[in-house]
């Protein structure tokens, strides 16, 4: 059992390669939030209170249109409705009797990249792991944000380009060490892979957060359903 | 004129909801095995999903996208840890795309 303050150390760490790539993607939601009308403080505020990209271009692109409340609020609620599927993963990542305090910190920045990380950790996730990790990214994010909208396009696109895949980068890091122990999780992956690619192709209309979000709760079913996990070994394999 | 902070408030709060619900309520361990096994592996697919095509999309030129694609998929399979892989992919675009 690891102290607190070594998981949190270890979240600082692995926050790192986060708070690179949340740099360069609040950058170019920065530059959004400008065309918005959105100060760079309010943009801040903004990225600093949502953690969510596509959520938070959807407000960006609905308050510039002139979108009222309701739209705003329904929309985040469509865009953001896969960060239920991961909180509900990762209740059963944290040992049953957490406190509370703890669920309701661990769930403010539940985004991809750190539910990634958190869902990663050897057997039960200690909060204080994830604190760390979002210790270093959250100001990524929002300082990202506010010079996207203060800087307007002075990094180089160049430079925004290479930073932007290395979040791909760790989901990569994620998926493929348990893909390569078990032939259900690497079949997992290509089907998702190719599902992905198809659903881009051919459902240009769905917003991308709706995409994910129902390929994930199809081809996780039918997962479920083929391949159940061993209630015994759940434990033991537990990503 | 409509009140941009007010903006900022109703995702706030649509978007803190979505997150602490599930995480406040379900406190037991589910004993289900079918949706034990679904959220087993919802982490694996949804990150995959995420993943492609969207790396590729994500740079300027495409194939630069695939070839971090490559790499990192490869140094991840040996072992690279998350900092490795994701600076190699950031490597990688970079490179290639000064070549092209």
């Amino acid at each position: 059992m690891e102290s607190n303050q070594t998981c949190f150390r270890r979240g600082v760490r692995d926050g790192m390669p986060i708070a690179l790539g949340y740099f360069a993607v609040a950058f170019t939601l920065g530059i959004a939030a400008r065309n918005a009308g959105f100060s760079a403080l309010q943009a801040m505020v903004e990225s600093l209170t949502n953690n969510a990209s596509a959520g938070e271009y959807a407000v960006f692109s609905l308050v510039s249109a002139g979108a009222g409340y309701w739209e705003v609020a329904v929309m985040t609620l469509v865009a953001n409705a896969r960060y239920l599927l991961m909180s509900c993963a990762l209740s059963q990542k944290l040992a049953p009797d957490t406190p509370l305090v703890h669920r309701m910190l661990v769930a403010y920045d539940v985004t991809d990249e750190i539910f990634g990380v958190s869902i990663a950790f050897p057997g039960r996730l200690n909060p204080w792991y994830t604190y760390g990790a979002v210790s270093v990214a959250l100001p990524g994010w929002g300082l990202g944000t506010f010079f996207g909208v203060a800087a307007g396009s002075a990094l180089p696109a160049r430079l925004v380009s290479a930073l932007s895949v290395g979040l791909y980068g760790m989901f990569l890091a994620i998926i493929v060490p348990p893909a390569r122990k078990s032939r259900v999780i690497l079949a997992l992956v290509l089907v998702s892979f190719a599902a992905s690619f198809l659903a881009g192709r051919w459902a240009l209309a769905a917003p991308p957060g709706v995409r994910t979000i129902a390929l994930t709760v199809v081809i996780s079913l039918a997962a479920a359903v083929l391949f159940p996990v061993d209630p015994a070994g759940t434990e033991e394999v537990a990503p | 004129m409509k009140n941009i902070w007010l903006y900022i408030l109703i995702s706030a709060g649509v978007s803190y909801l979505i997150r602490v619900t599930p995480l406040a309520l379900i406190r037991r361990e589910i004993t289900n095995r079918t949706l034990r096994s679904f959220l087993y592996y919802v982490p694996y697919v949804t990150l995959a999903v995420m993943t492609f095509p969207a790396i590729v999309e994500a740079t300027q030129s495409p194939l630069a996208g695939a070839l971090a694609l490559a790499a990192g998929a490869l140094l991840a399979w040996r072992g690279g840890s998350l900092f490795a892989v994701a600076v190699v992919c950031c490597g990688v675009v970079f490179l290639v795309e000064l070549a092209v």
